[in-house]
Order: structure tokens, then C-alpha cells, then sequence
């Protein structure tokens, strides 16, 4: 018996040190490793990053002076946001403001410059407050993608500083989509506001078109995919390639990889056009729980039936050994 | 025709006409099992129940999954998994098996190996195993390929590239094997007959093979014991258990391997419920695509080994070196010089040579998942390398100087 468990031990020992070696420690050699900061947004990340390159072109000696002065704008803007973040705003006054904002971020919205604008119906809880504010301010460096607009292009939003001009005017935009655009939304919600107007989820039968309808018809359908295929076009247009489909992606990447992607998608891949959400905590768990439900749709199942499986090969297991003791009687 | 009597009962019914009463005896009652053997001696039935498991989940999953490459990743992932009842359960359990059966595979071996199992009468039952790795590792290959992911398409071009055996550039012999130039629809076909008709048929066929080697020379023990078995089973047949060196399989030692079983199913489906992300790489949750190699490729942890073998010499070196990684195993009753039948910690250098081939066996596992572009990693996996081959060298030589027990 003593002997036995040895063994056991011994064989034990082995397999969780084999896991260990495969698993946890092989995969915190192979991904680097990002911080996540709980969906705050103060530009930290964003400056850290425009030093680092900073540092790069210095010491290969290229382009010394466009590093500089992207750092250097990078920390003034985020310090204007921190400012305006500590203004009081007037959401009565902002109402004003977000009807400019109503102009393009409508129901039934064409595509404008590459993406549809998005609903903004939940937008004071989706978006973190910081992120609002940026965005407002200046779209590209709120994304933290003001690379992919250095030269002549334009942001798609970026017509929105000559709108809503002074920081008390933006202060009060947000104040308004924080005390009226604030209701309590769907998992479904939270995805379609924040991230379909890019991203499909075959899974879920939608697209950057909303939910594919049922058609009675075979030729409605094929106008539909027709349709589709021509706004995945013009996002591919903008974005450089078509973003991926969502389905599982909540099974094809990690959770911290997902969450830290998220607050800012160069984090993890660097040099992507993909823009940052600037989803809030709340915002984020929703997104995520839908993701969830789509991607990985057995979890309640799983959690419902596994103690019972368990428990079942508990029992087995203890009238197994009360079998083996029976049979091994007088035998030692 | 010979005479047949009236049978009083269904089993004498039977035994007229099947002799059931004698295959009983032969399979079960009287196929003797010595005593002096722990729970390391299940792990034969632990795998059977596994493969069992497999063949299961298996053929409820074959029942929904299409083999082509525009269908194959979502009957996988969203068919079985959200519109098939209990589906996720099938491929769960298959996917977490197919993983732990290579563990319990690796424990049987290193089991045979440690208690000098694969000696003197015992060699077929060691290559009929070898040759159950073999196909087991093919087995697990194909069935990589069919949710058609991104790593199932990768690690589909990267072994198959094998075969153009580097310099000897034999692309003609990858593309016969592919079907294509690189993999596509014949490529995913073949690997899913492979996978469901042929491969399993022969490892049934080995699985029979290797019990029958078992039969004649017998199960070894814990202390590598020459057993009278005709006196033993006489004994034991006398009533006299106590003193009776052996058990019979059935019902005796096989109360033991449902004990050990159910200890096993507990862990096994601990893993199915709440960490089968193990068995399951994210990476492969990505469709395949051609025009986008992932970061890192490396193969199922079961593969890593051999894989490290290859990967830090030369390319043709590698080939050669992986190449025969691949069958040293199966050279072990022969390199093995020594007539000792023991337990390893009684055999001196032998005993030093256990472990060093196991801790080496884990050192290339770790090093095989990394990226070789880290200078340490890829050092360490090179001298493992050669610390494997040196440890196959030394084999014979240690054992030839083994004193006889």
C-alpha cells in the first residue's frame, strides 16, 4: 500500500511538472507580456509607446524628429483630456452639441467613409468617459491609430473638432451621452454598437449589414449577400483587409489577450489599423459575455452537468475499491 | 455433425456451440496474473477504456462533421458545438482522450521500460506496443487535421514537408502525399479516411496483437520474478490464495483495474468539464489560411519531443536525427544487453540511465513548444538532442557491463 502510493506520487509529480512545462510556463515564454489598466483610459499606454519608438529612431538615427513630435503631441493631448475630464458638464447644453452627432450616428446609417457610424443609443455606458472625450477631441489619437492618418488621409470622424469646438462644449456632449444614452443594454446590444460595424458573427447570423433577415425568396437573399459583400468591401477598403469574423474568437485567443487587445489593440499588435474601443468595464464584460454565448455556448451546460459526472465516477470509484477489497480478501 | 444433446440452460446452449465455458476459462478465470504487481499494471486496461472512450465520441462526432475544406471548420465548431445535442460533450471527451491517452501511453512505456518488461520472451509485446505508438501518433496526425484550422493546416504543411527529405528535395513524394501542392480538399479527405477507417482498423488489429503476446510469456512484476505459473495456478486453484503467487485476470485483478479506473475517470473527466483548453489550442480556433502563418507552430505536446530532435541540428542532419528518434524505441529488448529481469533501481548505471533518458524526454517537451529563436532555449534543446543520442549509445555498453543479479 505504502509502495503504491509512492508510485502514485512519483507518476504524479511527473505529469503536473510535463503540464507545467507545457502549459503555463510555455505559454508565458511564448506571449509577451502586456499590463492591463481596467479599461481606464489616460494615454499612459499610448505615450509609453510613442517613447519607446522615440527611443528606436534615436538610436538608428531615422526620422528622430517625427518621433519627437508625435510624443510630444501625444502627451499634450492626453493631458487636455485629463483637463477636460475635470470640467463640470451640462448634459442640458450638451444636448445641443450631440445633435451634430445625431447628423451621421443614425438609424439606418450609410456607410461614411469606410464604416457605418455607430449607434450611440448606450454610449455613456458602453464608453469609458476619458475615451469620449478623446474621441471627440481628436478620433485618431483617441484610437491611438494617428499613424494611419499622418499624411493626406483624413479620419472618417475627424470633421467632428470643427463641430463641437471648445473643451466646455465637449465636456457637455459627454455629460449629455452620460446622463441620457446611458441605459441598461443587451449583450447583443453591446456588440452591435461597439464592434459589428467592422467585425461579422456568422455564428450569430450577422454582419456589418445587422442580422441577415429570412428571405422568402432565393433573389432577396442573394441581394442581401450582394449587399453585404459590397460594405464588407468598403470597410476592407479602409481597414486594409476585411477584420475577422468574432464567432470564437473568445476560444481562439486568451482572456487577458482579449481584454488588453481591446484597451488597445497596438498593445498586442502593434502597427494594426484596428482603432481602440474604449469600451468601459461594463461595457467590455457585456461585449464579452456575448462573445461568449456565441463562441463558446456549452459553458452552462458544462457547469450544470460536470459535478454530477464527477460525483458519479466518485461513487463508482468508492464501491470499486469496496469490490477490489471483497475480491482481494485473503490473498496477502 | 457431432452430437448434440439437449441443453438444460441458455450458458450450456452457448458452450455446446461456442464453447463459452472454455473461453471463459482461458480469457478470464484461469489466465493467470502474478500478485506482486501495483497499480502501474492497469494502465493497459486504463488505455483500452480510452481507446474505448475515443471510438465512442468518435462515431457521434463522424456522424456530423463534413470533410471539406469549406465545410469542415464549422461543422466542427458551430454545428457540433451549438446546434448537435450534447455535442460539444463528444468533442470534448475525444479531444481531452486523444490528448491523455498519449500520457497514459508515455506512463505504460516508461512503466515497461523501468521494470525490464521488453526482455527475454518479452519483445514482441514491446514491438506490438511500439508499433501501437506508431499508429496511435498517426491516429492523433490525422485526426489534428480534420476541424481544419489554423494549426491543422500548418502542422499538416510542415510535417508532410518532411517528406521531401531536405536535400534529397523529393517534392513529387509531398505532393503524391498532399495531393495537392500544398494542403487543400484531396489533402483533408485522405487524412479523414486515414483517420476513421484505416488507422483505427489497425490499431484494433495491434490491439489484439499485442494482448496475444502477452499470453505465453506473461504479465512481469514488480521484482522481475520467474513464476512457475502450471505450480502457481495450481495452488491457487487448490484454495490456498495466501501463498498463491498469482490472481486470475478476471474477477481478481480486474477489481483492481476498475478501482484504478475510476480514480482515472475522475481526473479524465475533472479535465473534460473544467480544463480542456490543454487539449484544445486556441490557435486552431482560427480557420485555416493559407496566406497567414501563425507565429509560433509547434505540435500537440505528445509530439514536442521528437519535434526538439529535429529541430535544432542541420537541416538534412535533423531529418536523419528525427528519423531515427522516431524507431530507437523500438531497438530497446536489443540494445539492452544485460539478462536481468528487475526493476531499474537494482540494476546500477541502468538505473542512472532511467532517469536521465526521462528528465531528457521531458527537457526536449519543453523546449519543443518554444520559440527557437530564443538563443537559451534553443541551446538547452540541442544539448537534450544530444544527450538523447549519447544515452542510446551508452545503452549497450552499461548494460554489458550490468552485473547478473
Amino acid at each position: 500500500m505504502n509502495k503504491e502510493l509512492k508510485i502514485f506520487g512519483v507518476v504524479t509529480f511527473f505529469t503536473l511538472f510535463l503540464y507545467w512545462g507545457v502549459e503555463p510556463f510555455a505559454h508565458s515564454q511564448m506571449h509577451k507580456h502586456v499590463e492591463s489598466h481596467g479599461f481606464t483610459y489616460d494615454g499612459t499606454a499610448d505615450i509609453k509607446e510613442a517613447e519607446a519608438k522615440l527611443a528606436a529612431a534615436k538610436e538608428s538615427g531615422n526620422k528622430v524628429e517625427k518621433a519627437e513630435a508625435t510624443a510630444k503631441a501625444k502627451k499634450e493631448f492626453w493631458a487636455n483630456v485629463v483637463k477636460i475630464s475635470k470640467l463640470k458638464g451640462d448634459p442640458v447644453a450638451g444636448e445641443a452639441g450631440f445633435a451634430m452627432c445625431a447628423g451621421c450616428h443614425m438609424d439606418g446609417a450609410m456607410n461614411m467613409g469606410g464604416v457605418i457610424p455607430p449607434s450611440l443609443n448606450h454610449a455613456g455606458s458602453l464608453y469609458d468617459k476619458n475615451y469620449l472625450i478623446a474621441l471627440i477631441k481628436n478620433p485618431a489619437m483617441a484610437g491611438n491609430v494617428d499613424h494611419k492618418y499622418k499624411d493626406t488621409s483624413m479620419h472618417p470622424m475627424g470633421s467632428v473638432s470643427s463641430m463641437i469646438t471648445t473643451d466646455q462644449d465637449v465636456a457637455n456632449v459627454v455629460a449629455y451621452l452620460k446622463a441620457n444614452k446611458a441605459g441598461e443594454l443587451t449583450t447583443k446590444e453591446a456588440f452591435t454598437e461597439a464592434c459589428e460595424r467592422c467585425h461579422a458573427m456568422r455564428y450569430a447570423k450577422t454582419t456589418q449589414l445587422g442580422d441577415t433577415p429570412k428571405f422568402k425568396y432565393k433573389k432577396d437573399e442573394l441581394k442581401h449577400q450582394v449587399k453585404i459583400l459590397e460594405e464588407q468591401d468598403l470597410v476592407k477598403a479602409y481597414m486594409g483587409k476585411l477584420p475577422p469574423d468574432l464567432s470564437i474568437i473568445i476560444r481562439a485567443r486568451s482572456e487577458h489577450f482579449l481584454e488588453t487587445f481591446v484597451e488597445n489593440p497596438q498593445s498586442q499588435l502593434a502597427g494594426t489599423s484596428m482603432p481602440r474601443v474604449g469600451l468601459s468595464h461594463e461595457g467590455y464584460e457585456k461585449v464579452k459575455e456575448y462573445l461568449t454565448e456565441i463562441g463558446d455556448p456549452s459553458k452552462p451546460a458544462r457547469e450544470a452537468i460536470g459535478p454530477w459526472v464527477i460525483l458519479f465516477f466518485i461513487i463508482f470509484t468508492g464501491l470499486a475499491f469496496l469490490w477490489k477489497k471483497e475480491k482481494w480478501n485473503g490473498h496477502h | 455433425m457431432a452430437n448434440f444433446e439437449k441443453a438444460n440452460s441458455f450458458n450450456q446452449w452457448m458452450d455446446q456451440r461456442l464453447g463459452v465455458n472454455t473461453i471463459k476459462k482461458v480469457m478470464q478465470t484461469e489466465y493467470w496474473i502474478p500478485k506482486n504487481i501495483n497499480f502501474l499494471w492497469a494502465m493497459g486496461m486504463i488505455l483500452a477504456a480510452t481507446f474505448g472512450l475515443l471510438l465512442i465520441s468518435g462515431i457521434f462526432l463522424l456522424m456530423y462533421y463534413k470533410p471539406d475544406v469549406n465545410l469542415a471548420f464549422d461543422s466542427v465548431n458551430y454545428i457540433i458545438m451549438s446546434e448537435v445535442g450534447y455535442g460539444w460533450l463528444w468533442r470534448h471527451v475525444h479531444g481531452v482522450a486523444a490528448s491523455v491517452v498519449f500520457l497514459v501511453i508515455y506512463i505504460h512505456m516508461f512503466t515497461g521500460i523501468y521494470y525490464g518488461s521488453y526482455k527475454k520472451g518479452r519483445e514482441l509485446i514491446w514491438l506490438s506496443g511500439m508499433l501501437l505508438f506508431v499508429t496511435f501518433s498517426a491516429e492523433a496526425f490525422s485526426g489534428y487535421m480534420l476541424p481544419w484550422g489554423q494549426m491543422s493546416y500548418w502542422a499538416g504543411m510542415v510535417i508532410t514537408n518532411l517528406f521531401s527529405g531536405g536535400s534529397l528535395e523529393a517534392y513529387g513524394l509531398v505532393e503524391w502525399i498532399r495531393g495537392d501542392y500544398v494542403p487543400g480538399d484531396a489533402f483533408l479527405t485522405r487524412f479523414f479516411m486515414l483517420h476513421v477507417l484505416l488507422l483505427p482498423l489497425a490499431i484494433i488489429g495491434l490491439i489484439v496483437l499485442h494482448f496475444g503476446t502477452l499470453r505465453l510469456p506473461h504479465v512481469n512484476n514488480q521484482d522481475g520474478e520467474e513464476i512457475d505459473y502450471e505450480e502457481a495456478a495450481e495452488l491457487y486453484k487448490s484454495g490456498n490464495h495466501k501463498d498463491s503467487k498469482v490472481i486470475p485476470f478476471s474477477p481478481v485483478f480486474l477489481s483492481k483495474d476498475i478501482f484504478v479506473m475510476g480514480v482515472y475517470f475522475i481526473l479524465f473527466f475533472y479535465l473534460v468539464f473544467y480544463n480542456f483548453q490543454f487539449a484544445m489550442d486556441p490557435v486552431n480556433f482560427d480557420p485555416a489560411d493559407g496566406l497567414k502563418t501563425p507565429a509560433h507552430i509547434y505540435p500537440e505536446w505528445y509530439f514536442l519531443w521528437s519535434y526538439e530532435i529535429l529541430r535544432p541540428f542541420s537541416k538534412d542532419l535533423g531529418l536523419v536525427a528525427f528519423g531515427i528518434a522516431q524507431v530507437i524505441f523500438f531497438a530497446l529488448p536489443f540494445l539492452d544487453r544485460s539478462p536481468n529481469v528487475a526493476p531499474a533501481s537494482k540494476r546500477g548505471l541502468f538505473h542512472i540511465w532511467f532517469w536521465l533518458m526521462l528528465l531528457d524526454i521531458l527537457v526536449l517537451t519543453f523546449m519543443g513548444k518554444l520559440p527557437p529563436t530564443d538563443a537559451l532555449f534553443a541551446n538547452i534543446g540541442l544539448v537534450a538532442a544530444l544527450t538523447f543520442f549519447a544515452l542510446w549509445i551508452a545503452l549497450p555498453i552499461i548494460t554489458k557491463l550490468e552485473k547478473k543479479l
